[in-house]
């Protein structure tokens, strides 16, 4: 079985500090892989670097393209890779407002990529943008209100909605419960986790928080310093972590 | 002849901005950055319009000026009186006589012909700022061809409106290329745009963008399969001479509110009367479209 | 069907002085299809240790630990979550579901996962939690807010959604009252009867002799200290 990414010794510094170093792994169809770590572990300039925000110093994310199969991002060409970034890959922000139109209407938000691919059938893009904010249960009443108008669950459960209309294979995601009140959280798990099962899509999560990897992730990378200091299935690092600094933070989480 | 030099930019400069142009025009609908000049107008009175004028203006020209299609108004009198005094080239008022016409948000109703140059004065040049602020990022969107946030702003008109509500700078494609501010013209002129035998420049002053139409170049308004474009106007008729195909202003007439619709384009306006035609405003005449 | 050959594991504590404390050694064993196997030992022998490392939850220092044909010991993550998926199944003595979600849907999870379709895994999971006496208004409510006995049933009829061929079963009649031991008893009979190898921890000696066939002391893995 091809994997879906093939990420091999990706490295990026900044000038003598490291980003992150030399890591590798793969991911298959229908996987969702976490990353834990704490502040400036250099989880997100991985993820950043995986999605083609920013250009890796070394290595190569070979991703199973529809049509020519496996690809380094990497090296392909800047058209081709912002293609896949609006059509395969999707992107969900910490912020909302990093991954959103803040001035334009919830149907545009989840419209434009669409549009994007083509589509220029008014009625039909509308028609999806509101199946669409049923399914991330946002009421379809609202499709003409800004997003600034939403609360802060609200306008993440938007950013989901826009970025998987096109059917997209993989997802990136930081901190995708960040900054949201417990029972929000709760709620876009759920969410996130019934999406992920039935559209068969694979997913990187980026979080520092251990319950979200536990509920979602089925494998578990944990970094420390740019490096990754362990890997496995999700339950076994957090029930048996092997690493000290895996111990340390598995053990530091407040029980309830 | 005055003290200034030909059309008063200097050689040099002239000579870079007609190779903006020329690039412009073998890059139809790409924005060409060049080095706007301070000039002795402020910034909004068609600074971009007057330096391309300005450099493409030979002593045998005959040359035009409309504002809202309207040759008599402040803004065309000045551009008008400027170049007269610092070119000394020959001035008209008619389209048919003008070998360069210069317009702010207007395109003349007369055909134009492969003998002419239509210069438009352009406020904002980037169509996709509306939605895009970054210069960064919609650069690399026009490089890289990403033009479904243009959609989204037509979108947006839609569902709000029910309908495309943007009238005027109504966004364009070049030639399946490049995406296009036309400047603000009425989206009743867009149609015009197409197919034009006259080359069209157009030039950004306080942006420092010029950009261009070759003639005979394909120019589509965007759409949706479900919402086409569709060139709108007032639908009446001009109350001076009666024609039902120019795009009319509406012109407030007295106190009590009364209101005329007239022809935008005076010099067409005037020609039709001229030739017998007579518009509801004059009381017993008939209608003669 | 299950097959231990030389099992070890230590835990290293790297925060607390690198202690390595050896928790249990050189386990062979076999489970076939249709038996059903007893874990025993005094509390703290590492019965459910073991029983997580059958299951990939805990890492393995060495030795073998095949299942059908994967040994859970060297396996890729992915080979381990396609195992839990088809294969393994482990009822645990806790329920760990995401917030929000229907006991109708932690229920028919497992078998969603399997790709069967939305009404044939709701069908079976109301059969279940039927048999197993969770009132129907309960459905549609999370789990996350009932009893430990209702938790516990629920668990088991998650576990039991799908027909694994090997089952792990850690205390599944812990908390619960006569009627519904019973029940949990011929459910784990039914399993057998189809072939599925199981390894239990029943405290509930009645119940052991009852469906296990033989019985492992987990203290005999244990360490000799300064042998």
């Amino acid at each position: 079985m091809t994997p879906l990414l093939s990420v091999q010794e990706i490295s990026k510094s900044y000038g003598t500090h490291i980003g992150c170093a030399d890591v590798s792994f793969d991911l298959y169809p229908g996987e969702v892989m976490g990353i834990v770590g704490e502040s400036g572990s250099g989880k997100s300039t991985l993820l950043n670097c995986l999605a083609g925000h920013i250009a890796p110093d070394f290595g190569r994310v070979v991703f199973d393209t529809r049509i020519d199969g496996p690809k380094d991002t990497v090296t392909m060409s800047e058209p081709e890779r912002r293609m896949l970034g609006r059509t395969d890959w999707a992107f969900v922000h910490q912020h909302a407002r990093d991954g959103l139109r803040m001035g334009v209407s919830a149907g545009g938000n989840v419209g434009e990529r669409l549009m994007a691919v083509g589509e220029r059938h008014y009625g039909d893009i509308r028609h999806k943008a509101a199946d669409w904010l049923d399914r991330v249960e946002i009421d379809t009443d609202r499709i003409d209100d800004r997003p600034t108008t939403f609360s802060g669950g609200m306008q993440q459960r938007l950013q989901i909605a826009r970025n998987l209309v096109t059917g997209p294979r993989l997802v990136f995601m930081d901190e995708p419960t960040g900054g949201l009140d417990v029972s929000v959280q709760a709620r876009l798990l759920d969410l996130l986790r019934g999406l992920v099962r039935d559209m068969g899509l694979s997913a990187i999560i980026v979080t520092h928080d251990l319950a979200v990897v536990r509920l979602l992730a089925d494998r578990l990378m944990v970094m420390k310093s740019g490096h990754v200091v362990e890997a496995g299935l999700t339950d076994q690092v957090l029930d048996d972590p092997q690493h000290a600094y895996s111990q340390l933070l598995v053990s530091s989480v407040l029980q309830v | 002849m005055s003290e200034y030099n030909f059309a008063y930019l200097d050689e040099q400069t002239k000579r870079m901005i007609r190779r903006a142009i020329l690039k412009g025009l073998a890059i139809p609908g790409y924005q060409v950055p060049f080095a706007s000049r301070e000039m002795p107008m402020p910034y909004g009175w068609g600074t971009g319009g007057v330096q391309v004028s300005a450099a493409i203006l030979t002593p045998d020209d005959r040359f035009k000026v409309i504002d809202q299609g309207a040759d008599d108004t402040t803004n065309a009198v000045s551009i008008r009186s400027f170049f007269e005094r610092t070119a000394n080239v020959a001035t008209t008022t008619a389209t048919e006589d003008a070998s360069v016409i210069q317009t702010r948000h207007r395109i003349p109703e007369d055909t134009l012909t492969e003998d002419q140059v239509l210069v438009y004065q352009v406020p904002i040049p980037e169509p996709l700022r509306f939605l895009e602020p970054r210069e960064s990022e919609t650069r690399k969107m026009h490089s890289l061809e990403e033009y479904g946030l243009m959609h989204v702003k037509l979108y947006e008109d839609i569902s709000r409106h029910g309908h495309i509500a943007t009238s005027y700078a109504y966004p364009v494609k070049v030639e399946g290329r490049y995406v296009m501010d036309p400047s603000p013209i009425p989206k009743f002129d867009n149609p015009k745009l197409d197919d034009m035998a006259a080359i069209q420049l157009f030039g950004a002053g306080r942006e420092q963008r010029i950009y261009a139409l070759p003639p005979y170049t394909q120019v589509v308004s965007l759409d949706f399969d479900d919402h086409p474009f569709e060139a709108s106007k007032a639908d009446q008729i001009c109350g001076l001479c009666g024609a039902a195909d120019s795009y009319l202003d509406e012109v407030i007439v007295d106190d009590a509110g009364g209101r005329m619709f007239c022809c935008s384009d005076t010099d067409y306006c005037s020609r039709r009367r001229a030739a017998g035609h007579q518009g509801p405003a004059f009381p017993g005449s008939e209608v003669a479209a | 069907m299950i097959d231990l050959k030389d099992v070890s594991k230590t835990f290293t504590l790297h925060n607390q002085g690198s202690a390595v404390i050896e928790v249990i050694s050189n386990v062979s064993f076999s489970v076939a299809a249709g038996e059903c196997v007893a874990l025993t030992g005094a509390s703290g022998a590492g019965k459910s240790t073991l029983m997580r490392m059958i299951y990939g939850n805990y890492l393995t220092q060495s030795g073998a630990i095949r299942i059908g044909d994967l040994d859970v010991v060297t396996a890729q993550p992915r080979d381990i979550i396609a195992l839990r998926r088809e294969v393994l199944g482990y009822v645990s003595q806790f329920l760990r579901v995401v917030p929000r979600v229907p006991t109708l849907e932690v229920v028919a999870d497992p078998l969603r996962a399997l790709g069967v379709p939305a009404e044939d895994a709701h069908r079976r999971a109301m059969d279940l939690l039927t048999l197993l006496n969770i009132p129907e208004h309960l459905w549609t409510l999370s789990p996350t807010t009932f009893s430990g006995g209702e938790q516990q049933r629920v668990n088991i009829a998650r576990g039991f959604a799908h027909s694994y061929p090997a089952l792990l079963l850690d205390e599944p009649t812990a908390s619960l009252d006569a009627a519904n031991r019973d029940i949990v008893l011929q459910l784990i009979e039914t399993a057998k009867a189809r072939g599925a190898a199981i390894i239990g921890i029943f405290h509930d000696e009645a119940a052991r002799a009852r469906i296990c066939d033989r019985e492992i002391d987990v203290s005999l893995f244990a360490p000799k200290v300064a042998a």
